[in-house]
């Protein structure tokens, strides 16, 4: 059982991202999307660089959701894929998502996400449903 | 260009998709889950992902071209290892921006008769 409030800011959560990552998500996810991994074909697509899977950034807020209710207390999510997540090799690119609880009704609480990379704003409308 | 006859349209995959311990665990230790008895969150994209971009092969949405502009799930229950599921696509709707089309693409997961996840893209198909 959590105790959550409206209005309560929950603190927020660093997660690296890495190419590394970027391999292991394609693999674990099976998006094989190349701007996910190569670079000379990210580029020739007209984007800076590889560039993280918008699904990646949203399974890592999605595990900050986890933290708070447990996984299977998950029972709505959804965000929309605002700026890309541009990951240069040899870099570890930080990923900052934090909450806040704008609703709490009927055991459920609304928690509105933010998840930063570079102080840009990465996803939109980010938000969760979880189970008290 | 999008068949605009299929909006409204549900396929329905022909085989089934078993979800296995290994691909929830594979799909955990990537965000830095260690709890391995359910699904994360948004682990059924694994699933739809493939089944949708199958199911919707002819139906004139370039998927070289696609952008994920926004995404939404619904779980009923988590996932969990030993799940059958069927996967159904239906393009909501599609529209035109600037050229771009945008279109909207539900995909549910059912065990039998039990929904289990459905799950909601938004596909930018750039010009």
């Amino acid at each position: 059982m959590t105790t959550l409030e409206i209005g309560q800011e929950l603190a927020p959560k660093t997660f690296i991202i890495n190419r590394k990552l970027l391999i292991a998500y394609a693999s674990a996810s099976g998006d094989q999307n190349p701007i996910h991994q190569d670079e000379t074909f990210a580029k020739s697509v007209g984007l800076p660089d590889v560039i993280a899977h918008g699904m990646l950034t949203m399974a890592l807020a999605g595990k900050y959701l986890s933290e708070i209710s447990g996984s299977q207390n998950v029972i709505d999510f959804s965000a929309k894929f605002i700026k890309p997540v541009v990951v240069p090799a040899d870099v570890d690119v930080a990923l900052i998502v934090s909450g806040k609880v704008t609703e709490v009704v009927n055991g459920t609480a609304k928690i509105e996400l933010l998840a930063m990379c570079n102080e840009i704003k990465v996803l939109g409308v980010a938000k969760g449903l979880v189970k008290l | 260009m999008l068949n605009p006859d299929l909006v409204g349209r549900t396929f329905t995959s022909a085989d089934s998709v078993t979800v296995t311990k290994e691909a929830i665990q594979k799909f955990a230790e990537v965000i830095g889950e260690s709890n391995f008895e359910v699904a994360p969150p948004t682990f059924a994209i694994s699933i739809t992902l493939e089944k949708s971009q199958a199911l919707l092969q002819d139906s004139g949405l370039d998927w070289t071209r696609v952008v994920h502009g926004d995404q939404k799930f619904e779980l009923k229950r988590p996932i969990v290892a030993g799940d059958v599921f069927h996967c159904s696509s239906t393009i909501e709707s599609a529209r035109n921006v600037a050229g771009n089309e945008i279109v909207s693409v539900r995909s549910d997961l059912n065990s039998g008769s039990e929904l289990v996840v459905s799950t909601w893209s938004t596909l930018v198909v750039r010009a």
